[in-house]
């Protein structure tokens, strides 16, 4: 402190010496960030799985697990195909404009065919699993309810399309996952061999 | 007998006198104001409730099991057939709402006071990092018992991440060490909540205690004692910390272990808020339960979340908002501009600001137990949209006018003149 000549050099080296030594140690919390990442066993759990839905009656919902998450088969009825048609004006992406599905599955029911809805049953929001609310859950849901899905967590809303309501926390519709008919009543979900 | 012991002290000392220095220092000459009040047990109060969950901690990690094949039957099993589990476990699970209560009354304390204002901006710095920290710790923690809202809380937390534009899904990803929230997921979180966060939790209660007593206690008059000093040159307003307010946060200990008991013995579930019913049925990745909400101390901010809609097809302007929530406390010593520091020489500006804060606080608290159809649909001229959301908005707009609008109220208020020493 008395001496009032700083040593410049000094002084250099130790500011190298620091920064070098900040560097080392940052390049140390590499590897333990780096063992953050999924493992290889979580990376090969992600394997297609398939249903069969020859015992799904009209109007009833099957869960699948794929990845750990659900993924939802429905079939529907007339009037539920009806009532997608209904909410067109009343959703934020009717036209299914955000890729969220595949190229096959970008139409008005957002499936192959029509009547077998096939969506992951994870909320856009912040991913927890919509319930469904049939059309007789108007007290509930409000007078104007068609039927669709409810999100317990943070009340989104979609059709029975997986379509997000206006005005819900999420953003988006729900994902439709890539998938194939193996058989008339055989799904293959997580694969679809073409591509989407 | 006595002067072999004193002998034996004499011997320490010569050796280590630090240990009397330091006693000294913190608590036998630390003079703390003469005037502090009922506010000011909830110090002392959390740093009892961190002992308490540090050995109730312990003791739990020696049955339970950091494995999602196992993790709720270990927990089950401490319930059940490890003698005396039950008890270790609800005074851990009651520990984690008694912090909260504490920490969240020692904070309005702070408010209440003007604890942060200068020269204490430090100390507050310091809490507000206890706090996020020990947030941390809860929302971890709460994710070992395995059960439906350990994972589904989980779940939406760590998607919180996820909205973050660019980098989010990959920043969730990697803080899951998997494509959901599973064992790696469970493993991590027991390694941070039972040693990573706690350390950084002691080191922070150090320093919150260190920048106090380099400055010294503020009090319910936030008059600066140091400024009136006798001719010893110790504060005339001041009273060593030990043995006045040890004994004095003695008898607060006993009342708040009273307390901590009945709930502890009586109501250890507190009717579904401090352990929620769904948490008692095993973890289920495909079901989420009808309904969810967070435990009691998150549920003003969950509240936030819920109440802001997405802009650009994007849910990060909710999260967003939350963050922000929690991250303005810092900004308080500075967006405070009043003259004075007690409540009880502010004008009616802060005291209306102040009232209509906790209200907020408290009802946004409410509304984030509940789902957001609770009150009902409003009529068409708001477009049937939910009235709890309705009001949630509202009150989520008041919460950020309380900070925002804080440099012009304060600065407007009508301020009374402040006493030269604390008037009891």
């Amino acid at each position: 402190m008395s001496e009032k000549k700083i040593d410049k050099t000094r002084r250099n080296l130790i500011a190298a010496t620091a920064a070098l030594s900040g560097a080392a140690g940052a390049a140390v919390a590499v590897p333990f960030a780096w063992s953050w990442w999924p493992s290889e066993r979580a990376k090969a759990a992600g394997a297609p799985v398939q249903a069969d839905i020859s015992n799904l009656a009209p109007g009833e919902l099957q869960v699948v697990e794929w990845r750990g998450k659900p993924v939802w088969i429905m079939r529907r009825t007339k009037e539920m195909l009806e009532s997608v048609k209904k909410s067109d004006d009343r959703v934020s992406d009717p036209k299914s404009e955000v890729p969220l599905q595949p190229e096959y599955a970008r139409n008005e029911y957002r499936s192959i065919k029509p009547e077998v809805l096939v969506l992951v049953g994870i909320c856009s929001h912040l991913g927890c699993s919509p319930q469904t609310k049939g059309a007789d859950a108007k007290a509930e849901m409000g007078a104007d309810w068609t039927g669709g899905f409810l999100c317990p967590c943070h009340g989104s809303k979609f059709d029975l399309a997986g379509r997000v309501y206006k005005g819900a926390p999420a953003p988006v519709n729900l994902d439709v996952p890539p998938h194939m008919y193996l058989s008339d009543n055989t799904i293959l979900i997580g694969d679809d061999r073409k591509g989407a | 007998m006595a002067s072999r012991l004193m002998a034996l002290w004499d011997w320490f000392d010569a050796r280590m006198p630090s240990v009397a220095e330091e006693f000294r220092k913190h608590a036998s000459e630390y003079y703390a104001p003469k005037n502090f009040n009922f506010w000011y047990f909830f110090g002392a109060l959390s740093m009892i409730v961190l002992v308490i969950q540090i050995v109730s901690g312990i003791f739990l990690t020696m049955n339970y099991k950091p494995d999602a094949a196992l993790a709720f039957g270990s927990v089950e099993y401490i319930m059940r057939d490890v003698p005396g589990g039950w008890l270790i476990r609800y005074i851990h699970s009651t520990g984690a709402s008694a912090f909260f209560v504490v920490v969240y009354l020692h904070m309005f304390r702070g408010l209440l006071y003007g604890s942060y204002k200068e020269p204490r901006e430090l100390i507050w710095i310091f809490g507000v990092l206890i706090y996020l920290t020990l947030m941390a710790e809860a929302f971890m923690g709460y994710l070992l018992p395995w059960g439906q809202m350990s994972y589904w809380g989980a779940q939406v937390i760590v998607n919180l991440f996820a909205t973050i534009p660019f980098i989010g899904p990959d920043l969730a990803i990697w803080i899951r060490g998997d494509y959901v929230v599973g064992d790696a997921t469970l493993n991590r979180f027991f390694a941070l909540h039972v040693i990573a966060i706690p350390l950084v939790l002691l080191g922070l209660v150090a320093a919150h205690i260190l920048a106090l007593h380099d400055v010294g206690s503020n009090n319910p008059d936030g008059v600066e004692i140091k400024k009136t000093k006798g001719p010893d040159g110790h504060p005339l307003d001041g009273i060593p910390f030990h043995p006045y307010y040890t004994v004095k946060d003695f008898a607060g200990a006993v009342i708040f272990m009273a307390v901590f008991c009945l709930v502890l013995f009586f109501v250890p579930e507190m009717g579904g808020y401090f352990l929620e019913y769904n948490n008692f049925i095993p973890a289920d990745p495909l079901k989420t339960p009808a309904h969810i909400a967070p435990v009691w101390y998150f549920t003003p901010y969950y509240s936030i979340l819920r109440a802001v809609p997405p802009l650009f097809n994007s849910q990060f302007p909710g999260v967003l908002a939350m963050g922000v929530a929690t991250l303005i406390l810092f900004f308080l010593p500075w967006l405070d501009r009043s003259p004075v520091k007690s409540i009880r020489y502010r004008g009616a500006l802060y005291k209306g600001a102040l009232a209509t804060f906790v209200v907020t606080f408290l009802v946004l608290g409410y509304l984030g137990t509940q789902p957001v159809t609770v009150w009902g649909q409003a009529g068409a001229w708001l477009g049937h949209a939910d009235r709890a959301t309705i009001a949630a908005r509202v009150f989520t707009i008041l919460y950020f006018a309380f900070f925002f609008l804080m440099p012009w109220y304060t600065a407007r208020d009508r301020t009374l003149p402040v006493p030269n020493r604390v008037t009891m």
